[in-house]
């Protein structure tokens, strides 16, 4: 019995620290999600306008509040949910396993909603389809895991779909739809976006696979 | 061939004479990149520096016309963007106005109340004036106010004119004006957040130059009126000029009128543009950081890092230079896709061949190295520059201005990238590696020396002994995979920075500083609200107030202090002694000049000086954006024009100041309160700038902290709990497919053992072991073949316990006959069939030896039961493999029967080993083990024989430990006696030998005793109660044998006479663990978790660490430092010198207590079922190497690191050898 609880205990050592190594990354992934909802969002208030007048950032903050932090939930459950899959799939994620490839990722992600807020186009087709292209070159490049693809166009077609019940809804309003009731470039972000998430997910759970493995290891 | 990999040997060939080309000339190629660095970056300098700041141009009024769009030829200085119309034209009427003379009657509000009143009729002329066009076909027509600003609308102008004054406070109304009871408070009113802005568009001038608060001591208030006009009409503004100096005539002003002023605005970064741009920088130094943090391997990595940086951003320049150059002028904002640019280009060539250059064999000549790493890598590179270029191509063809832009700077920025690499990259790493291995070499060569020179084969009495090892082994750690090896000297930089803690306080010091700067620079921040509001509201902000009067400042204050007297309806008979003609007549010679000094009835002087000329110059820059961005009208690459001022000079009396009173003014005129609540006001706001700022720096060093926890997981020198742990799979292969060396560090399992292994001992070349079963086995130190089984026949009394008996099942289905027999009696030289090979040289081995078996005398014969016809066998027995069940213990019985019984010619006769008690010590010397059981007997077995050959039982008392040096065994025994025992060798003659190759000066040579050796053991001395409580630890070395016991101290003999020449005392509690080497060094650690390290020559204490809670269980000493582990599971690495803690590597639970040291900077520990190799220079972890199948396997107790840099530790009932990880056999 003594060895049996000695497990037991062990067991809820393992249990618990896997519980609030979710949870920091659960929060590091939110506030990841918050901050870059906050700077794209700047980018896309920016769109056309280069003086602003000082109460600009002060609107953003307050008007809108609860676009940062539903961002910042989705990205968390994109971010815990791709190592998640992986696991379930059995196929661990290899390819360019390393901040730097991360870092890389984020600012191609950053680059993309750039050239979506500032780059003038010709018209909204190409500037779709170059966004479009843009998204898929950013997973090839750093992805290229059939999972990652297919999470990735289900929850950018799902964030779509909840923008356009938004918009319908007035709950706000693009200034120029050209696709029912939003912008057509709307689901290669959110992919894009999904895309990012999970490489930071997925480099932060190698942090916590490493841990559980020697943790088991140990018992 | 296919063409494919034509071209591919034909790319590595030419990478392969380039790289060779680049490591032999490093100098020329390094001066003629950064010529053509140079070069390439010339044509920046013709680019115009970038700034925001407002840029001006100024033409003359006279002559004035419309600049034309087109550029007209040679104008001379004529600026570029001076073409076409301007945005707007402005002209300011400035307003000078002052109550004069000036009386004691008035209140302060009289200052400014009627001057300010005045500007309605001011505007009312204005907006009036007809030439030949009315002012509202002129002006600048503006629509809506810019959404998000309605709190605004009701002071400025919409739908309309764009015609500011300090009016459009009370809409433009005089009656409002008149029936405000407070112009100050409305005038702050529209001031919530922002300071004074509102107030400096509508006045025009600077905040404290307007006049208008209660401290006004010239008494003279300023203001303009702000015309924006679209189109200029010179005779409406010439007419609108005469008609107001005709109303009000400023008789000493000399203001030049004929000068107009361009303002071109360049494109601002506001905050909002900022913070995309600042996060895209940080991504990007993130990026750099974790891709140059790859580099490693290299003499300086911090140099290569730098190099990697240089290349990708000259390569930029070189981009932009080149495109500037061939007429491409860039249109983007350069900061913005700056970034993305060194994104794109990315670092990661860099780094695949840093890579790849030091993963080749380090014995090659660095030339070629270089040329190797290059030719290895030549495929990937081009085929990912192809791709990147085709990528870029493909963007080219989008056929977006931006991104075809873009685009290109991205491919020259690729292509020059691509010549850096290759030429200042490959050089500079070429130098690099040069460095290191001169640099290399001279740290090796110590090292080397005091390496144990190489034992050659000795002379053993075997028939394969293996080939002598002809060099010194080189333990090189450098493997190229192993990553995140950190240089010392930033280890070193580390520890000081958090023993002083410096780092924080730079970041909070600097953060706070920082943040203050920001803050007071901001135009439209603290420093203007501060200025603004000391200004208003204390006297002690208006420069030269400081030495006026007293009386000055306070008289409004107690003049307002009689409320009663003007609470009449009626005003105007409040006291004005001084009648209307005198005041005029101070009006005249106001305007003459300054006059002296007139204490009570002062006259406010107006006065028209240069600076008037260009009041707006006092206004900031981004005066006048702003105000147009009021109505989303951008200033950016535009400009406007500024007309020359208009000045007007307004004198009241003061009869017309209180007639135009308000009835509230007088009865609440500002006593002193306001100046107190100003004074704490300006207080209240410097303590919430300092409290914002403080929280600021806090916060931004708590996310540093964050961020550095997060993104630099490994804990130096705390006891983390996560970081030092071993991880399991961290044998990486990384994305540049080099992983570390895996194969050679397989680990070699000896199984033989029934039970888990007791003692472990071994020289070098022979291994033994004792396992609790009481069994020694012994082995091959190289090879890992067993060669020797010495049973422990006490146990054929308890043969039947269940491990035994499952052990020996094969035996029972191999033959009924022979299971009575040889389950009790072969079944310790049985050998359990793990290797056929093994197994059948052994008994030939035992055949040709000479020696006889002297165990079995008391055993009955029963060698002729013993059937070996395995073909005879029932034929149940087929199913069973015939390899696994073949019977070599029937092999090896028929080998010992070939001997005759033994005769009295060996030693031992009295040599009957005991079986009853247990080994608690053992000791390899050559070919002796030396035994200690618990019953007090001393065993010497010959290790290759297996025979015993001399037995000592003087002592009673379990022998707890022995050391064996040179000739002497000592043990130590339970009761606390140390018995000093001498072996000597009676050789026959002519047989003497000895081991060991000439040369070895170093080491006394061991005796190596072969088999017709008569060899006893004789006590020479026993020291009793060397020590009041048990030995627990025996150690000899260098001459000096040192025991540490439970009664706290440590005793140092010297060996040869067994003479104790120190008692060291130091410890609080019984001594567990105590390393000595041939250098003298010795160190101690017990169970109060102390380590002591003393000098063996004088018997001091060197110094005295606490490192552990709870027992130190193991000490390791190198040169530089000392390792001790503890029960808490800590291996704590000491500077040896001076006794401070270098870090601490947080073991798992119960696995702390193995330790070896393979060379000066490699540590092996072992863990639950692996052992692992740490990097003692930076405590990262190299290597784990797991030592069986499952993961669950027991944990290593007992380490020994072999001469040949292997190492032996014990796993259960198994020993596993293992190779260290990248032991180079370098040959000389």
């Amino acid at each position: 019995s003594l060895g049996l609880s000695i497990y037991l205990s062990v067991q809820g050592g393992v249990v618990g620290v896997v519980t609030t190594n979710l949870l920091i990354r659960g929060a590091l992934l939110f506030s990841v999600g918050v901050f870059l909802a906050l700077v794209l969002n700047l980018l896309q208030v920016q769109r056309n306008v280069t003086l602003f007048p000082p109460d600009v950032i002060s609107s953003i903050f307050s008007s809108a509040w609860w676009v940062p932090p539903c961002c910042g939930t989705a990205s968390a459950m994109i971010g815990l949910l791709y190592p998640c899959i992986d696991s379930h799939l059995g196929e661990p994620h290899k390819f360019k396993r390393e901040w730097s490839s991360v870092m890389r990722c984020v600012a191609v992600f950053v680059g993309i909603n750039h050239a979506s807020a500032k780059v003038d186009f010709a018209n909204n087709v190409q500037l779709s389809l170059t966004l479009a292209a843009l998204s898929v070159g950013l997973w090839w490049t750093f992805d290229r895991s059939r999972s990652g693809f297919g999470l990735g166009v289900s929850i950018a077609l799902l964030a779509t779909l909840a923008t356009q019940l938004l918009v319908y809804n007035g709950v706000f309003q693009y200034t120029s739809p050209d696709f029912l009731y939003i912008r057509s470039w709307l689901p290669c972000i959110f992919f894009a976006g999904v895309i990012t998430m999970g490489n930071i997910g997925r480099q932060l759970a190698l942090y916590e696979y490493k841990f559980i493995q020697e943790k088991t290891h140990q018992d | 061939m296919t063409l494919r990999e034509q071209l591919r040997e034909k790319i590595s060939a030419a990478f392969y004479r380039h790289g060779l080309l680049c490591a032999s000339y490093p100098v020329p190629i390094i001066l003629f990149t950064s010529a053509s660095i140079l070069t390439c970056c010339y044509p920046l300098l013709r680019l115009p520096l970038p700034g925001t700041g407002p840029v001006e141009f100024t033409t003359g009024v006279r002559d004035y016309s419309v600049p034309s769009h087109e550029p007209q030829g040679d104008l001379g200085e004529r600026p570029d963007w001076y073409r076409g119309p301007p945005v707007a034209y402005i002209q300011q009427v400035l307003v000078k106005a002052a109550v004069s003379p000036w009386d004691s009657s008035l209140v302060t509000v009289d200052v400014f109340r009627s001057p300010l009143g005045r500007a309605f009729s001011l505007l009312e002329e204005i907006r009036n004036h007809v030439h030949s066009d009315s002012l509202e076909t002129l002006c600048l027509q503006v629509t809506d106010l810019f959404p998000g600003l309605r709190r605004m609308q009701s002071v400025l102008p919409e739908h309309g004119c764009l015609l500011v004054s300090p009016g459009n406070y009370w809409q433009n109304q005089r009656e409002l004006f008149d029936s405000d009871p407070d112009l100050l408070k409305t005038i702050q009113k529209h001031e919530p957040q922002r300071p004074a802005e509102l107030k400096h568009l509508l006045f025009g001038v600077p905040g404290k130059y307007t006049g208008v608060s209660h401290y006004n001591k010239k008494k003279v208030v300023t203001y303009t009126m702000t015309l924006v006009l679209s189109r200029y009409d010179a005779r409406f503004l010439g007419s609108l000029r005469a008609r107001l100096k005709q109303l009000h005539p400023s008789a000493n002003c000399s203001l030049r009128d004929d000068h107009m002023v361009h303002v071109h605005f360049k494109e601002e970064i506001g905050i909002a543009e900022l913070i995309p741009l600042v996060t895209t920088y940080i991504i990007l130094f993130a990026y750099i950081y974790f891709s140059t943090r790859k580099i490693d391997m290299v003499k300086s990595k911090w140099g290569l890092a730098l190099a990697a940086v240089v290349t990708v951003l000259s390569s930029l320049l070189m981009s932009v230079g080149l495109c500037t150059l061939f007429g491409l002028t860039p249109t983007l904002n350069g900061g913005e896709i700056f970034p993305y640019l060194v994104v794109v280009i990315g670092l990661e060539n860099v780094l695949v061949l840093t890579k790849s250059v030091v993963s080749t064999p380090v014995d090659l000549e660095v030339k070629l190295r270089i040329a190797q790493g290059l030719s290895n890598e030549s495929w990937s590179i081009m085929k990912n520059m192809a791709t990147e270029l085709c990528i870029i191509l493909i963007g080219y063809f989008t056929l977006v201005p931006a991104i075809q832009e873009f685009c290109l700077f991205a491919v020259v920025g690729l292509v020059s990238d691509f010549f850096l690499q290759m030429f200042f990259f490959t050089t500079v790493l070429s130098i690099d590696i040069r460095r290191m291995e001169l640099a290399d070499l001279n740290r090796r060569l110590p090292a080397e020396a005091g390496l144990p020179p190489p034992k050659p084969g000795p002379l053993r009495t075997r028939e394969a002994p293996p080939p002598p090892r002809p060099s010194p082994h080189t333990i090189t750690l450098q493997t190229p995979a192993f990553r995140n090896l950190r240089l010392p000297k930033r280890l070193r930089v580390v520890y000081f920075l958090a023993r002083t803690r410096l780092a924080q306080r730079i970041i909070m010091v600097g953060t706070v500083i920082w943040i203050g700067i920001l803050v007071y620079t901001d135009p439209a921040g603290i420093r203007t609200y501060l200025a603004a509001q000391v200004s208003d509201q204390s006297p002690l902000g208006d420069p030269g107030g400081g030495g006026l009067p007293p009386h000055l400042g306070v008289a409004p204050v107690f003049r307002g202090g009689d409320p009663t007297s003007t609470l009449g309806i009626n005003p105007a008979p409040a006291p004005t002694p001084i009648p209307d003609n005198q005041s005029q007549g101070h009006h005249g010679s106001s305007r003459v000049g300054p006059l002296p000094e007139a204490p009570p009835p002062s006259v406010p002087q107006i006065t028209w000086g240069a600076e008037d000329e260009e009041g707006w110059r006092r206004l900031s820059f981004r005066h006048w954006p702003s105000l147009f961005s009021y109505y989303n009208i951008t200033l950016a690459k535009r400009y406007i024009s500024i007309l020359p001022v208009i000045p007007v000079t307004v004198h009241l009396s003061p009869q017309e100041a209180i007639e135009t009173r308000h009835p509230q003014d007088t009865k609440h005129p500002p006593p002193s309160i306001p100046k107190v609540a100003a004074d704490i006001q300006t207080d209240l706001t410097l303590y919430k700038v300092a409290a914002l700022g403080l929280a600021a720096g806090v916060l931004l060093v708590l996310l540093l902290f964050c961020l550095y926890r997060v993104l630099c997981p490994r804990n130096y020198g705390q006891n983390g709990v996560t970081h030092g742990r071993r991880r399991r799979g961290d044998l990486p292969c990384d994305d540049y497919g080099y992983s570390p060396p895996v194969s050679e560090i397989s680990p070699l399992l000896l199984r033989g053992h029934s039970m888990d292994i007791e003692c472990l001992a071994s020289d070098g070349m022979l291994l033994a072991s004792c396992c609790l079963a009481g069994q020694i086995r012994v082995w091959d130190a190289q090879t890992g073949d067993c060669l020797t089984v010495i049973p422990n026949h006490g146990l054929r009394r308890s043969s039947s316990s269940g491990c035994w008996e499952q052990r020996d099942g094969w035996e029972s289905v191999s033959g009924a006959a022979e299971t009575e027999c040889l389950g009790s009696e072969a079944h310790g030289s049985s050998i359990s069939g793990d290797g056929l090979s093994e197994g059948e040289g052994y008994p030939l081995r035992r055949r040709t030896a000479p020696s006889r078996p002297t165990l079995f005398t008391d055993q009955p014969d029963l060698t002729p039961l013993i059937d070996t016809n395995f073909a005879d066998q029932p034929p149940s027995h087929l199913c069973t493999p015939p390899r696994e069940g073949f019977d070599f213990g029937g092999l090896v019985e028929r080998a010992y029967m070939e001997h005759e019984p033994p005769s009295a010619s060996t030693a031992g006769t009295q040599a009957t080993a005991d079986w009853e008690s247990s080994v608690w010590a053992m000791e390899l010397r050559g070919n002796l083990i030396a035994a200690g059981r618990s019953s007090g007997k001393l065993e010497l077995w010959d290790a290759v024989e297996g025979s015993l050959r001399c037995i000592n039982e003087d002592g009673v008392s379990g022998i707890t430990a022995l050391a064996f040096l040179n000739n002497r065994i000592v043990a130590a025994r339970l009761n606390g006696s140390l018995d000093f025992f001498t072996v000597e060798i009676n050789k026959p003659l002519g047989l003497l030998q000895y081991r060991g190759a000439p040369g070895r000066g170093s080491m006394p040579p061991s005796p190596c005793y072969s088999s017709e050796d008569v060899i006893s053991c004789q006590l020479t001395r026993s020291v009793q109660c060397a020590h009041q409580k048990p030995i627990t630890v025996l150690r000899a070395a260098a001459g000096r044998v040192v025991a540490g016991s439970q009664d706290h101290t440590v005793r140092v003999y010297r060996l040869e006479d067994s003479c104790c020449l120190f008692t060291l005392q130091g410890h609080s509690g019984g001594i567990t663990a105590i390393y000595i080497d041939q250098t003298m060094v010795l160190a101690s650690g017990g169970q109060d978790g102390a380590i002591c390290l003393w000098d063996v020559l004088t018997g001091s204490r060197v110094s005295h660490v606490y490192g552990h809670r709870g027992d130190v269980t193991s000490l390791v000493c190198t040169t530089s430092c000392v390792i001790s582990s503890g029960l808490d599971d800590l291996i704590c690495i000491w500077d040896r010198s001076t006794g401070i803690k270098l870090y601490s590597i947080q073991q798992e639970v119960g696995c702390g207590a193995s330790l070896g040291v393979i060379s000066e900077s490699l540590l092996v520990t072992g863990g639950q079922g692996c052992v692992s190799f740490w990097d003692l220079n930076f405590g990262d972890l190299l290597q784990t190497v797991y030592l069986g199948q499952s993961s669950d396997g027991q944990g290593v107790r007992q380490l020994l690191v072999l001469d040949n840099a292997a190492i032996i530790c014990d796993f259960g009932s198994e020993l596993s050898l293992v190779y260290v990880p990248s032991v180079l056999e370098k040959l000389d």
